[in-house]
């Protein structure tokens, strides 16, 4: 039978150069854990490298962190991508990086890319320009995402800057999202009526925190199994019973 | 003004649809937020974007642009070639950056309009 979850799909560390430096694994793995979430995804611009120490800190909580990715197309969308595990994140680590815009982050102009231990220790920063756009095309992430397993979900379409209608003018209609995010400024009413001809692909809602207080502002139900991956891929899809929830 | 006026004092490598160049031209607008381009284009608009996506083409179509010029030396993507071809819209492309570009076609006399 399944049962409800929350979720929270698009949170970012203090690896994003743009987050708050409390945005530690550790702080949000004791957040996630008082609001009772029991999903959460870390997804920082165009790396993971925070990641695996956030899986490991939220599983001591129960929570299941999965390792995702935000990553910057080059027509300036943003697209989340959810992986199983580590291993196939890390390798579309290496085909964002490789196609990242060259030049390096300037930290006193966007921030600094702090990846950190378990214990809230800096281990060191990222250089690489994480606020930039790689060459990779919408459809060609959305490709390289599930050729590694992982899930495609275009961030919040209801931003103009960065999201796919507002970069692109609608939905590429041949390009196989598997949810759409709604961010936490437009209520679901308001997305049922703006957003009525993409009801066909599953949305979610996250909460796209930059700062602790912001982690599960909005989170999403999934009716499901187990609070692993693969159910949530199950739940996208509808099998059995699971489901998304607004 | 023609396409094919603004093709020759331009200088511009026309890419698709080169059949299509007797369209008038009746302004110019320059956006690369493509939802910006569908809520203030006019029809016979000449656009002036760096986006190459697909999208680019339909949008044109829907707003009955005269064409579309990429700056920087862009290549448009494959299927954005295709479909310009279908469509009959020219995609042109030229070396110049956004700006300077567009300060040509305004000394040529386009307005935004």
């Amino acid at each position: 039978m399944p049962v409800e979850f929350r979720a929270d799909l698009h949170i970012h560390t203090c690896l994003s150069p743009c987050a708050d430096l409390l945005m530690t694994p550790l702080r949000i793995a004791e957040k996630a854990s008082s609001l009772g979430l029991n999903i959460i995804a870390i997804c920082d611009h165009n790396s993971v490298e925070n990641a695996e120490v956030a899986k490991r800190l939220a599983k001591e909580k129960g929570i299941n962190a999965i390792t995702g990715i935000e990553i910057t197309s080059s027509e300036e969308v943003h697209i989340l991508g959810l992986f199983g595990n580590i291993a196939d994140a890390l390798k579309m680590q290496d085909i964002v990086y490789e196609n990242l815009q060259p030049e390096e982050n300037d930290e006193e102009v966007f921030g600094m890319q702090v990846v950190v231990n378990e214990e809230d220790e800096v281990l060191g920063f990222n250089k690489r320009l994480l606020i930039g756009s790689t060459r990779l095309s919408v459809s060609r992430i959305v490709e390289v995402i599930h050729y590694f397993g992982g899930l495609a979900i275009a961030a919040h379409i209801d931003r103009e800057g960065f999201g796919i209608i507002g970069q692109l003018g609608f939905i590429p209609p041949d390009l196989k999202l598997d949810a759409l995010e709604i961010s936490y400024n437009t209520s679901i009413g308001e997305a049922k009526k703006r957003f009525r001809e993409y009801s066909h692909i599953p949305w979610i809602t996250s909460s796209d925190a930059h700062k602790l207080d912001d982690v599960g502002r909005v989170s999403t139900g999934l009716f499901m199994e187990h609070s692993t991956f693969e159910e949530l891929c199950l739940a996208l899809k509808g099998v059995e019973g699971r489901k998304v929830i607004y | 003004m023609k396409l094919q006026e603004l093709v020759d004092s331009l200088s511009l490598e026309v890419k698709t649809a080169s059949f299509n160049l007797t369209k008038e031209v009746t302004g110019g607008y320059v956006s690369d937020l493509l939802s910006d381009v569908i809520a203030n284009s006019k029809e016979g608009n000449i656009w002036v974007t760096l986006q190459t996506h697909q999208n680019i083409v339909a949008v044109a179509t829907l707003r009955e642009l005269s064409g579309i010029i990429l700056v920087n030396n862009r290549t448009p993507d494959t299927e954005t070639l295709k479909k310009a071809e279908e469509e009959g819209l020219p995609i042109m492309v030229s070396p110049l950056p956004a700006f300077e570009l567009v300060g040509r076609l305004y000394s040529l006399g386009l307005r935004c309009q």
